[in-house]
């Protein structure tokens, strides 16, 4: 199968945020994966790259580290930042969980990750920043077609 | 974005046309309420059929939008929805007090 890595900074501004999701998604389509999944890998990574600019540098310049690795027929996600870090690691993850209520934010952040995504680890240190590694496997297609023609090939 | 008043029937209809994060989200939620205070609409209608793709901040900005027509007396509805993007709503509890299942006709 396919192996392959790629890195991506860029400054923590809004408008980075389509950038970084269009990209990331045109690197994990190697894998061929279908509509929905890579909408899933789209609107993690929208999650992941917001939730640096908004909280971990709540909006002040910073840099946005993301690292992309395709694993046989997994994609590894790992946004990180420099910014404040997570002081609850376990209650940022609990839905509905936010600290900028006032922005109207709706702290379904992390939990939209865990469910679109087959793992999220979050590792964040209080004062020193965030990293988010997620992983997502691409069912195989293909395969799953051959599979599909050789039993209904009795006829 | 464009938005519409429906004089006759007190409708404010706000067609979204682009892909909601947290980077458009301001400028939709000034434009909304900008329409809110000024028309005082018996419900607002946001007709998604041009989104492809929504984040949480999409969510809390509904919410927002909604909170503001409960204050007014008014209602919120969202109509012509995609798969992908509704999963996210009912995530979010949303359906629960917003009806998400409307179509309607875009002019
Ligand atoms: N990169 C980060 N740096 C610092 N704090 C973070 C970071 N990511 C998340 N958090 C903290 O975790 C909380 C939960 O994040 P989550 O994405 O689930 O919700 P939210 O961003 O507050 O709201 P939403 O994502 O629904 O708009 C945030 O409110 C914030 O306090
Ligand atoms: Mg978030």
């Amino acid at each position: 199968m396919y192996d392959n890595e790629m890195k991506l900074e860029f400054l923590s501004k809004s408008s980075n945020e389509a950038f970084a999701r269009i990209t990331v998604a045109a690197f994990a389509s190697q894998l061929d994966p279908t509509i929905e999944e890579l909408a899933d890998i789209k609107t993690a990574v929208s999650e992941a790259v917001t939730n640096s600019i908004i909280h971990g540098y709540e909006n002040m310049e910073g840099i946005i580290k993301i690292k992309g690795r395709i694993i046989k027929n997994t994609v590894e996600l790992e946004i990180s930042d420099t910014g404040k870090g997570i002081e609850n690691v376990e209650l940022a993850r609990k839905p509905l969980y936010t600290t900028k209520a006032n922005l109207e934010r709706s702290g379904m952040g992390f939990t939209i990750m865990e469910s679109f995504m087959d793992e999220v680890e979050i590792d964040s240190v209080f004062g020193l920043g965030t990293k988010v590694i997620m992983r997502k496997k691409i069912k195989k297609h293909i395969e799953d077609l051959n599979e599909i023609l050789s039993v209904g090939g009795v006829c | 974005m464009n938005i519409n008043y429906e004089k006759k029937d007190k409708l404010l209809i706000v067609e979204i046309t682009e892909e909601i994060d947290h980077h458009v989200v301001e400028k939709i939620r000034r434009k909304v309420d900008d329409g809110i205070t000024r028309y005082m609409p018996r419900k607002t209608i946001f007709d998604f059929s041009r989104v492809s793709f929504m984040d949480s901040a999409g969510i809390g900005m509904i919410i927002g939008r909604y909170k503001m027509m409960k204050l007014i007396g008014g209602s919120l509805e969202i109509v012509n929805i995609s798969s992908t993007v509704k999963r996210i709503l009912e995530m979010s509890g949303i359906n629960k007090i917003i009806p998400l299942e409307g179509k309607r006709e875009v002019v």
